[in-house]
């Protein structure tokens, strides 16, 4: 865009005004290098370096035992479980709310109630749930004095795989709802009336149209809970302290005290926390892509 | 039939949803042997950290507040007026917070602005608070930013500048006294928001140490049995009461925005 | 014969009755048009008709074969809508395969049926274009290729061209027509303009607060509206008041002339006033050439409109709207000039209730 030697002269007014006009989003760019673009290059950088700074695959290499992989899997897992069930609950009751199934009146207080539960995570979430299901929480006391039933036996345990998936789906649920009610009231009254005259049966309608035209928003939303799980560091460790390796907690430990005796497998392992949500997020950009050729 | 689904639905979803919550109230109500008290709560309000680290929850909380309007409404603004092609990689960039974990970001700050480093931010507790504000507004950013752009759009940006400068107004006062008043509901909700968000914030303050109330409600989880309990019930009315200030707000616009 | 039936057809909402009581057969092949204020019901008795909603009385017949509970998908009918409606996630190929696809037609058929369609409605070269991509009259005439892609029965349009500009509105209507023509299929037309109704319709329905008030062609619905309501809605109207003379022979007393109308008036006493309403096509200034003065007033104002001045005259408090035809050497009222009417005898009307 730029000619390598500027004529002088001949725009001087416009030459003028170009640097004015990005003037106006320098301190919004500063402030964004400053604290979210270089801290996240020092850590992506740093994986691929030796403490004297060169080069290497080592760190990276470090990351492939078996304990941190599991911890990897782990989080994976519960992030992809719980992003589905979100997802899929989320889109239900905002579904059922606003295509028909309930009464329209607790539209209002559903909103607001995702609003607050979205945001109740963290710390007093998990101190929520060990009140409730915890070893001494009052349903876990409840079912074993009064129905003699004793979760545990029953292999439910709030410190494991389902008992984080159940927690975190206090905040993605009402995040899905959240995001997608919006989208649902985007779906024309008229679409499902067309397809119907047309001869198509509900089913038809939902899996030709409503759902086509949803999917960038299921996916994207998707993403985003994927991503909320997956970097979730408060919640884990309130609810666990330490005694469910997943990779924001290892990290967590990591940064604390170096407990992996290697403060390059601190970047290594933060880069592979990045690199999953990129992945996560490249694949939703792909997806929407292809499902979306017909959006302006 | 389909109603009855529903229904059934709708009753496991809210028993979901509203246990924890009891168990929480139930819990932190059961500190004194064998009735219902306050104690828990008296004990919570009475301690000296929980004073200490709300206080400085909610000095964050205000100065992150402050420091996101002062970024983002400017920014906003400029970016629908001037570089709206521009527009789509800055919605980029501010929702980027959503993908990067914080634990990441907060890992580069104490690696970049350590003692050693060009701007040795770590280094004085001052230097920490700072980073931690900024951290919180790159939390922020995300909800601060939609909120803003989207009031934005209910208003006509190009034609409001161009009728306050034909009447002399220089930029301050069009951002000030022209655009900043027509987003209020829109900045207050992301403030708002923005409150909820830091108070109980963890992470961040945890790994930067500095006294925060996220932190100090672990501690406390981590070592009592019915203090925390409270402290949920406390956050969650906080969480609730913000959330209920941004519906008063846009409800209080709805009505001011209807003709007489 | 008749094709499509409605029977007593009732629908309340609520305590709100919207349609009452409405009656009305089509045949085969025929266009018919619902005309009527915004809010009189028409949307309400097409959507029964569709099956988007259940009447509260009565019944639906297409070819003898009673429909009223039958779910719209399990009607043969098409369905043109105001907004388009077009599926946006897909482009104009699959939008007006759509009902083929669903219905399970295989897929050389479809292709056939979808390519003779987008000719009929002269846009095979846009197939690949999805709706965002296209004008609105564009997307209005793909909407009426996929609502008759699987061979409906009846197609019903709820004012397809309300949402689009005058001049595509007038080619589109005719085009629709020449369409609807074509096919030989029974339409129902939903409009508020009369001038869309009056002109591209075999029959008329004129509907006022859920009923209909006449069903004729446009020549009847015009010269011979039943009610005030329909003279007033379809057309301009003048009324003015006048004395009847002698009922039984239909002579009135118009200003100080004496004039016997086409039809003898029932319902009054004679020596009571009575008003009698006229088109303004039923007005000529008067002249040498024409009979004599039947009303004398005062220019409020002449528009000129290119083939007509549409001229207002003040007749004694009643304004009377009239067209004198242009031609270079044409009489130019000016406001506030006296000018003398006469009318024709056989456009006058006394209107009943
Ligand atoms: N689903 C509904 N619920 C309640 N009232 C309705 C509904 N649909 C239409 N109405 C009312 O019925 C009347 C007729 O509506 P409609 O058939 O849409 O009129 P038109 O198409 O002639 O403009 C209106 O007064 C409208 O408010
Ligand atoms: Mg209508």
């Amino acid at each position: 865009m730029t000619s390598p030697n500027p004529p002088t002269g001949p725009f001087p007014a416009r030459r003028m005004r170009l640097p004015f006009h990005w003037l106006g989003i320098l301190p919004f760019a500063v402030f964004v290098l400053l604290f979210l673009i270089m801290p996240t290059m020092k850590i992506v950088i740093g994986a691929f370096q030796r403490p004297d700074g060169s080069f290497t695959f080592q760190n990276i290499g470090n990351l492939f035992t078996p304990s941190i992989l599991a911890a990897y899997g782990i989080s994976i897992r519960i992030s992809m479980a719980s992003a589905f069930f979100g997802c899929l609950i989320g889109f239900g009751t905002a579904a059922a709310v606003v295509l028909g199934g309930l009464p329209r009146a607790i539209r209002g207080p559903l909103m607001t109630f995702s609003g607050v539960a979205s945001n109740f995570a963290g710390v007093p979430l998990a101190f929520a749930f060990l009140a409730t299901l915890g070893p001494v929480g009052f349903i876990t006391v409840f079912l074993q004095t009064e129905l003699g039933i004793n979760l545990r036996m029953l292999g439910f345990n709030l410190l494991s795989f389902w008992g984080l998936t159940l927690t975190y789906l206090f905040f993605q649920i009402p995040l899905m709802i959240l995001i997608i009610t919006p989208a649902l009231d985007g779906l024309k009254k008229e679409w499902r009336e067309a397809a119907s005259i047309l001869g198509a049966t509900n089913a038809q309608y939902w899996r030709m149209v409503a759902l086509p035209i949803l999917t960038p928003a299921i996916l994207g939303t998707f993403a985003l809970l994927f991503a909320n799980a997956f970097g979730a560091v408060a919640t884990a460790i309130a609810l666990t302290g330490s005694s469910l390796s997943i990779v924001p907690i290892l990290l967590f430990a990591q940064i604390r005290g170096d407990v992996l005796g290697d403060p390059h497998l601190g970047y290594a392992l933060a880069f592979g926390m990045i690199a999953v949500t990129g992945v996560a997020n490249t694949v939703y950009i792909w997806l929407r892509a292809r499902s979306e050729r017909w959006m302006r | 039939m389909k109603r009855f689904w529903a229904w059934g639905a709708l009753i496991i979803g809210l028993l979901y949803f509203i246990l924890p919550l009891i168990g929480m109230t139930n819990f932190s109500l059961k500190m004194r042997r064998g009735v219902y008290s306050f104690d828990a709560y008296a004990k919570v309000l009475a301690d000296t950290r929980f004073q200490e680290t709300f206080t400085y929850s909610v000095t964050l909380a205000l100065l992150t507040i402050l420091v996101g309007v002062f970024l983002v409404v400017p920014t906003a603004y400029w970016v629908r007026l001037k570089l709206p092609f521009l527009r789509p990689y800055v919605e980029f960039v501010t929702l980027l917070p959503l993908v990067i974990p914080a634990i990441v970001v907060v890992f580069g700050y104490i690696r970049l602005y350590n003692t050693s480093s060009w701007l040795p931010l770590t280094g004085t507790a001052l230097g920490t608070d700072v980073l931690l504000v900024a951290g919180y507004t790159m939390l922020a950013l995300p909800y601060m930013y939609r909120a803003v752009d989207t009031g934005l759009r209910t208003i006509d940006v190009t034609t409001l500048t161009e009728a306050a400068q034909s009447l002399g107004a220089g930029w301050f006062t069009i951002i000030t006294r022209i655009i900043l008043p027509n987003v209020l509901v829109a900045v207050l909700s992301g403030a708002f928001l923005t409150f909820a968000i830091v108070i109980g914030e963890f992470t961040m303050a945890a790994l930067l140490n500095r006294p925060a109330f996220g932190p100090y409600m672990q501690v406390l989880g981590a070592n009592r049995a019915y203090e925390p309990a409270a402290l949920a019930v406390i956050a969650f009315a906080i969480t609730w009461g913000c959330l209920g200030l941004i519906q008063l707000v846009s409800r209080f616009q709805k009505s001011a925005q209807r003709p007489v | 014969m008749s094709f499509l039936t409605l029977t007593h057809l009732q629908k309340s909402f609520g305590s709100v009755k919207v349609v009452h009581d409405f009656n009305m057969t089509i045949d085969k092949g025929e266009f018919v048009s619902f005309l009527g204020p915004s809010g009189c019901g028409k949307t309400t008795v097409l959507r029964m008709i569709a099956g988007f909603e259940i009447p509260t009385g009565g019944t639906i017949e297409i070819a003898g074969k009673d429909q009223t509970h039958l779910r719209p998908n399990q009607r043969n009918i098409g369905m043109v809508f105001q907004a388009y409606a077009l599926f946006p996630n897909m482009n104009v190929f699959d939008n007006v395969a759509f009902g083929l696809k669903v219905a399970g037609k295989p897929k050389n058929e479809i292709e056939s049926r979808v390519k003779e369609m987008l000719k009929l409605i002269h846009l095979e070269h846009l197939a690949d274009r999805y709706p965002y991509q296209m004008s609105g009259g564009q997307q209005q005439r793909v909407a009426l290729a996929r609502a008759l892609a699987p061979k409906p029965e009846v197609l019903l349009l709820d004012e397809p061209l309300s949402a689009l500009d005058a001049k595509i509105r007038v080619s589109l209507r005719e085009e629709i027509r020449q369409i609807q023509r074509h096919l030989g299929i029974t339409t129902v037309f939903v409009t508020h303009d009369q001038e869309e109704a009056l002109s591209i319709s075999d029959r008329i329905v004129v509907m006022n607060g859920g009923k209909a008030d006449q069903i004729g062609t446009a020549p009847e619905i015009y010269n011979r509206p039943a009610t005030r309501f329909v003279a007033n809605f379809v057309g301009t109207l003048n009324v003015i008041e006048a004395t009847l003379v002698n009922g039984a022979t239909g002579v009135v007393k118009i200003g100080e002339e004496l004039v016997s109308l086409p039809q003898p008036v029932s319902g009054k006493a004679d020596g009571q006033s009575i008003s009698v309403a006229f088109r303004p096509e039923a007005a000529m200034v008067a002249g040498p050439a024409t009979g004599p003065a039947a009303l004398t007033g005062t220019v409020m104002s002449s528009n000129f409109l290119g083939s007509v001045m549409r001229t207002k005259v003040d007749v004694g408090g009643n304004i009377i709207s009239f067209d004198i035809f242009n031609h270079p050497s044409a009489l130019r009222p000016k406001a506030g000039e006296t000018l003398s009417l006469t009318l024709q005898k056989d456009g006058l009307m006394v209107l009943g209730d």
